[in-house]
């Protein structure tokens, strides 16, 4: 057991252990810090994995701004675990069953299938910028420049969809609106 | 290392983002857990181009980032929306497309 592999199973039983504590702790908030460090657990897989680039990204992308807006919601709507609504006992044992079905199936699949390919410890550079970047933008510059288009739409969605309502049409909602 | 285990991590991380939107009725938490499925996604198609040594697939790690960024700016808006218009983020409120 090298240093590889030790390495595998610290960052994977903190993933796992983590993204548990997403579904199941009652705060909110203490669900955001959980899914943060599973982010940070995949960041490590990603460094094992040598990419580098991407798991640089997913630090500042996923950790630093998805989670950091999750985060301001969540405080904005002042959720904490007494307003926090609870599915009934049923609901949540239909949940887990139902997930955990998935995942035997998968599992199931996975035994008869041909997949032998063994990731060989020696560091490369399909994972560093230079090599990522040349990728990008030989391969795949139409699709990088549909999502700039993309965002810009995201951007003005949210705007128009978050923006305050005039109070003019506040009489048209209907009386069951409370 | 064989692959298999990054699979079996993958698809782990993803049943646990299933069952969390099946079990949770906060909004939030359920656009967290297909977050997290997301990643598990992720993190096999990087385990996936480090056994062929491609980089394409970690374009397409990139872009299912730039996916997963729009929808977080735009699901953001929708429940900050409804938070003002019911004053919850309980789904089971969200039924009058039934009557």
């Amino acid at each position: 057991m090298d240093l590889f592999e030790i390495l595998f199973w610290i960052l994977t039983i903190g993933a796992i252990s983590s993204a548990l504590g997403v579904i199941l702790s009652r705060n909110p908030i203490n669900s955001v810090i959980c899914l943060i460090a599973t982010f940070f657990a995949i960041s490590g897989h990603y460094v094992l994995l040598n990419a580098q680039f991407l798991a640089v990204v997913n630090i500042i992308v996923y950790a630093g701004a998805i989670m950091v807006l999750f985060l301001f919601v969540i405080m904005l709507m002042n959720l904490n675990a007494d307003v926090e609504p609870q599915k009934s006992r049923l609901v949540q044992f239909a949940g887990i069953i139902s997930g955990g079905i998935l995942f035997l199936v998968i599992l199931a699949a996975l035994r008869d299938s041909k997949i032998n390919g063994v990731l060989e410890k020696s560091s490369n550079s399909v994972g560093l910028i230079e090599n990522l970047g040349k990728t990008l933008f030989q391969n795949y510059v139409l699709p990088f420049e549909i999502s700039s288009v993309l965002f810009l739409s995201a951007m003005i969605g949210a705007m128009v969809i978050g923006k305050k309502e005039p109070s003019n049409d506040l009489p048209e909602r209907s009386p069951n609106q409370n | 290392m064989p692959i298999q285990y990054y699979l079996f991590l993958s698809f782990a991380l993803f049943c646990i983002g299933i069952m969390g939107a099946l079990m949770r009725r906060n909004a939030i938490i359920i656009f967290m857990c297909i977050e997290l499925m997301l990643n598990a996604v992720n993190l096999l198609l990087v385990a996936f181009s480090k056994m062929y040594n491609d980089a394409s697939s970690q374009i397409f790690v990139f872009f299912i980032m730039v996916v997963a960024a729009a929808e977080v700016a735009v699901g953001l808006a929708v429940i900050v929306m409804m938070y003002r218009r019911v004053h919850s983020v309980d789904i089971n409120i969200l039924n009058r497309l039934k009557h």
